[in-house]
């Protein structure tokens, strides 16, 4: 099994197995998010409940952080392992005649997605660890702030029009990365249905909803301050 | 030297059986001592080269191109014939040997050809084996189809790419002894001469394509595996590279070269579109089980499509001549290739060729679609089809059954051939002469074989469709792979063969010297040059209808070609680097020799068989009046030609031929 | 019509290149790509110069030997064609025409338009066939029936030419369509199936050591296919890998 993972193909499916992972993960985020949206008590009562339940946060948290930095560091493993397979470039090249800028771009789409982590991460990841993990405090409560805290976080850092606006470009990569990447993952996995309309579909659906709503999510708060 | 074709005593049924079970055999020790050289890696190259070197010989394997998977048996399209009887419509392996015979027009080796009929079903076997894709039917088994005219479907094929796959299986037996080490691969290497120690065939000199650097090869016996010279002719089917290099240089060293007049026009080839031109694609000839063969019967209309101010879809019926089915109402449109061929030449001849160049016929498929579009609407339940439905479902049909080569069609002339007709004309695409060997496929030299294409043993004057891939995989899985042990079982003590002597060292100043002449000539005329003179010599005297005027001709044409090529081709670039266009001019100044022996020995065959028509020696009455006259009295032999120093001086030595199993039949296709 | 040809020049595999521009004229629309080449070539030897060398050979689109990479795609701009099968009528008068070798690592450039593609050899080494002796006395050829379906898909898998358009066109240079096809060649019949894991072991084994990058499945390569192999076939191969792997 050590030898699969050293070959192309092992290191594909890697990609894709972290990718799957990814996916799942952002739904499950995404779900949670809404709820904001249309209850902000149950959004914060969930809230709640992922940041102080031990097994999210000392089991399930470490392997998502692994996931995510070893979907990145893989991916730029790769990239730079494909790039130097070609040393003598192309003087005119047509990708476009044969593949979609979405495919092509992957690298770009996930150093944007990545630029949008960093900034996610000291947006809300930072301050929860400070709090929980610095000061000890898990009581999911803030000074003035009436019931659980997230809420009140979230729509606090959405009143900068500029990280917002930083969000949904984001978001828009994220859209991007998903086109191909949702169809790549089922591939790399031998999956030929991922070549099949239904499965294609879904992939479409997935690739363009799911960041609409992070972006609805995120113009909302901005929009709707309480 | 008179010939011996060593044939093995007995009757026909059982000569290779007796042969197998008298042979002397090299124990498995000692074929790691012995190396084999095949040059060419082909069908019969590239198999024999794998089943040598599994049997355990040193195999030092050599082709021009950058793989063995390139050898132009991969462009065969049809199919492959073998035995089998799969389909219970009384084939045999006598019938095979019988059509194969009479194919041939009674010109080929009866035993070679009735081993070649046994063995044809292990090369299915086989191929099977070894992972080769060939067609099925629904219940999982094997599909044939008839092919060729023949009366039974023993053809298996792999889409319309059956060389490609048989060619592939014969590179992955190649790749497994590659990888074991026991063929050593030469790829981009060029054949030059055969070195000939104390009367036998033991080596080589080989030029590396890349570096230019002239190689010595020693071993203890050379195969030569490369191919037909078609390329004679310029213009052919052949690959660009294919040449006679090979061949013609074993020829210079004694073996001698049987009827190089035999070759093969095919009548379904895309024609020529203007003078750059470069090579001609075959189309399979199953496109003539449903097309219609046709030229304009008026003068005024051939004048009127070739100036596009009228379209072949104008024409009423009564304004077409189908010659074919007018000349051969039996056989019309299925007459045999070289019957077909000549018959277009005729016709473009007299000035009724279709297109700018004159030499095309139109191959019309309205009758068949229209034919078939009726029973599909039938099979539809459609009473009353409108005729744009029938049209639609007959379309369908075509599609089904030769979509890939109406869609190939469309690539290369640009015109639908499902809304007009297609053009064709012959074109040079096999050569059924070659070097002369015996039943052991063995050269006038010692220790010299030849196999497939480049020999002559198999198919007479004429090569029945679906043959050439079959005796190119027999001779090299199934009938080298024997007679060449053999021959070594008397080699186990020689040991490794220096390449120091005196005799690789003149060979090798032979090549270096020529080489250095072609680059220091400094002409002023390039090699393609002289090859386009010397293809039209021979498709305007030397082609599908001969005649002692014009090969007397050619002959003399050929010659001044040559003495024109040596005083001015020019070969730019130096030797010592890839220099495609020094390769050429080697290959070029072959064909130049070997063009002038092809026209003697067409002049030397007074008689019309199979692929060769002599206009002196037609039926002068009768129902066959103007068809090809054999004549077995005087010509039931094979010519085999000793080389002495020109072409034209080649001394002819005969082996005739005797039909024991097989009666003598005029071929009629009225 | 009239063409501007700008082509990659180089001497052997360690000069240094680069491109050279060329005019031919007179170029006749029915002309294949090639033949337009061999007009410019013979321009080049009548007067004097080095004639640029390609590689070709069977001129009708199955021996995989022609290899050019034109106006930024394998085989130029045609879909389902080789570089031979390519005519001048996809041109226009006027027209400048960028001539490239195939571009990889793993195919270095020999000369001019002329690459190395022995690594594609060595792959094959590595486990492209099925270890079958050829005696002659296998079993009988109909003795294993095989499904129609799987024929004819084994058979779609090995129209593979071994071109190397796949790895010129991928941005990663990735051999996996080559590599891909052969392997479900062999994984859809019986025969191939004993010997399946040790072949797509060591076939992607050797696939890496040779120097391709990975797949990121952009699909460039079955687009520029000149046989049209299915991506599906990477599909497999990549199911072939774990199968073996787990084993």
């Amino acid at each position: 099994m050590g030898g699969f993972f050293k070959s192309s193909i092992g290191r594909k499916v890697a990609m894709a197995l972290s990718a799957f992972f990814l996916m799942i993960f952002l739904l499950q985020h995404f779900a949670i998010n809404i709820l904001s949206v249309f209850n902000p008590d149950v959004f914060n009562e969930v809230s709640h409940f992922m940041g102080t339940s031990s097994i999210i946060q000392f089991v399930i948290q470490p392997i998502l952080i692994f996931g995510v930095v070893f979907h990145f560091v893989m991916g730029f493993i790769l990239e730079f392992k494909n790039l130097s397979s070609r040393k003598v470039k192309y003087i005119k090249n047509q990708s476009a005649a044969n593949s979609s800028w979405m495919s092509r771009n992957m690298i770009w789409s996930g150093v944007a997605i990545l630029a949008f982590i960093i900034l996610h991460f000291i947006d809300f990841w930072f301050p929860e660890i400070n709090t929980k993990f610095i000061k000890g405090d898990w009581s999911g409560l803030h000074e003035g702030v009436d019931g659980y805290r997230y809420f009140h976080e979230l729509q606090e850092n959405f009143l900068n029009p500029v990280r917002v606006g930083a969000y949904v470009v984001a978001f828009v990569f994220l859209a991007l990365h998903l086109l191909h990447g949702f169809t790549s993952a089922f591939q790399s996995m031998g999956v030929t249905a991922g070549r099949k309309k239904t499965l294609q579909n879904i992939g479409i659906a997935y690739s363009i909803i799911l960041p609409l709503g992070f972006i609805f999510i995120a113009l909302y708060h901005h929009f709707n301050h309480h | 030297m008179t010939l011996d074709s060593k044939v093995p005593q007995g009757p026909i049924k059982d000569k290779w059986t007796d042969y197998k079970n008298n042979i002397d055999l090299v124990n498995p020790a000692n074929k790691r001592n012995i190396d084999i050289i095949m040059i060419g890696t082909g069908l019969a190259g590239g198999s024999a080269a794998a089943t040598l070197a599994e049997l355990g010989y040193n195999i030092k394997a050599f082709c021009y191109q950058d793989s063995p998977r390139r050898a132009h048996s991969i462009a065969a399209q049809g199919g492959i014939n073998a035995s089998k009887n799969y389909q219970g419509d009384g084939d045999s392996n006598y019938r095979l040997f019988y059509d194969t015979v009479k194919g041939g027009d009674y010109r080929s080796r009866e035993a070679n050809v009735y081993r070649l009929a046994e063995v044809s079903g292990n090369i299915i076997d086989q191929c099977v084996a070894q992972g080769v894709p060939f067609a099925r039917e629904y219940g999982g088994l094997l599909d044939n189809r008839s092919f060729g005219g023949v009366l039974v479907s023993r053809t298996f094929y792999a889409k319309g790419q059956t060389g490609q796959q048989l060619l592939l299986g014969a590179y992955s037996a190649m790749n497994r002894q590659i990888a074991r080490g026991k063929i050593e691969m030469f790829n981009r290497h060029e054949m030059l001469d055969v070195v000939i120690v104390d009367g036998k065939a033991r080596g080589i000199i080989a030029r590396n394509l890349i570096t230019g650097e002239l190689e010595r090869h020693s071993a203890h016996a050379v195969v030569i595996a490369s191919g037909g010279y078609g390329n004679v002719y310029f213009l052919s089917t052949n690959a660009m590279g294919s040449n006679a290099t090979a061949a013609w240089k074993m020829h210079k060293k004694g073996a001698y070269f049987a009827n190089p007049c035999y070759t093969q026009i095919h009548p379904t080839c895309i024609p020529r579109s203007g003078d750059y031109q470069s090579k001609l694609t075959l189309m399979s000839e199953s496109l003539r089980n449903d097309g219609r063969i046709w030229v304009p019967k008026n003068m005024d209309d051939v004048m009127a499509i070739r100036e596009g101010r009228k379209k072949p879809t104008d024409l009423s019926e009564e304004e077409r001549d189908y010659y074919l089915e007018r000349r051969y109402p039996a056989f019309g449109n299925l007459v045999p290739r070289d019957v077909a061929s000549r018959a277009a030449k005729e016709r473009c001849d007299a000035g009724y060729g279709v297109n700018k160049t004159g030499e095309a016929v139109y191959l019309d498929f309205k009758s068949a679609i229209i034919r078939y579009g009726k029973e599909q609407a039938k099979i539809h339940g459609i009473s009353n089809p409108s005729e744009k439905k029938i049209y639609e479902f007959g379309q369908e049909v075509i599609e089904e059954k030769y979509g890939n080569l109406f869609q190939m069609y469309e690539k290369i002339v640009d015109e639908d051939p499902y809304k007009t007709p297609m053009m064709i004309y012959p074109a040079t695409h096999y050569t059924m002469g070659g070097i002369w060997v015996d039943y052991n496929l063995m050269t006038t030299v010692p220790g010299l074989y030849c196999i497939g294409e480049a020999n002559f043993s198999d198919h007479g004057a004429n090569r029945l469709g679906a043959s050439a891939l079959m005796q190119g995989l027999a001779d090299g899985y199934f009938v080298l792979p024997y007679t060449i042990g053999d021959y070594l079982s008397d080699d186990i003590r020689t040991g490794k063969i220096s390449t120091d002597s005196p005799e690789f060292e003149a060979a090798e100043k032979e090549v270096s010297e020529r080489i250095n002449l072609f680059i220091n000539n400094k002409g002023n005329k390039s090699v393609d040059y002289f090859h386009k003179k010397l293809g039209t010599v021979m498709w305007n005297k030397v082609g599908m209808a001969r005649n002692e005027k014009d090969l007397k001709e050619a002959m003399a044409d050929i010659k001044a070609i040559r003495e024109d090529f040596w005083k001015n081709v020019n070969v730019p670039g130096s030797e010592n680097e890839m220099n495609p266009e020094l390769e050429k001019a080697g290959r070029v100044a072959d064909f130049l020799e070997l063009g002038e022996l092809f026209a003697k020995d067409a002049l030397a065959r007074n008689e019309s068989c199979g692929g060769h028509f002599r206009e002196e020696s037609v039926e002068l009455e009768g129902e066959q009046k103007g068809e090809a006259k054999r004549n077995d009295k005087d010509y039931a032999y094979v010519s085999a030609w000793e080389y002495q120093g020109e072409p034209a001086d080649a001394v002819l030595h005969k082996e005739e031929l005797e039909f024991k199993d097989i009666e003598l039949k005029t071929r009629s296709y009225k | 019509m009239n063409l501007t040809l700008k082509i990659w020049r180089q001497k052997n595999a360690n000069a240094k290149g680069q491109m050279v521009d060329y005019k031919v004229t007179d170029i006749s629309e029915h002309m294949s790509f090639l033949e337009m080449m061999d007009v410019l070539n013979e321009q080049l030897v009548n007067s004097g110069d080095d004639p640029v060398a390609f590689d070709h050979d069977c001129r009708e689109g199955i021996c995989g030997m022609c290899a050019m990479y034109i106006n930024g795609q394998a085989h130029g701009p045609d879909r389902g064609v080789t570089t031979c099968q390519l005519h001048m009528r996809r041109f226009k008068d006027g027209e400048t025409i960028t001539i490239e070798p195939f571009r990889a690592v793993a195919f270095p450039v020999i000369k001019d338009l002329v690459v190395d593609r022995m690594s594609f050899e060595r792959i094959q080494q590595a486990g492209g066939y099925i270890s079958v002796n050829t005696s002659g006395n296998t079993q009988d050829a109909n003795s294993i029936p095989i499904s129609k379906h799987a024929a004819d898909k084994a058979m779609d898998a090995a129209t593979c030419i071994g071109c190397g358009a796949c790895v010129a066109a991928c941005k990663n240079s990735s051999a996996m369509l080559f590599v891909g096809a052969k392997v479900s060649q062999y994984a859809l019949l019986p025969q191939g199936q004993i010997e399946a894991a040790d072949r797509v072991l060591n076939m992607v084994a050797q696939m890496d050591l040779e120097g391709f990058g990975n797949c990121s499945n952009t699909g460039a390569c079955e687009i520029e296919c000149p046989k049209s192999i299915s991506l599906d076939t990477i599909a497999r191969m990549n199911r072939e890998l774990m199968k073996a792997s787990l084993k």
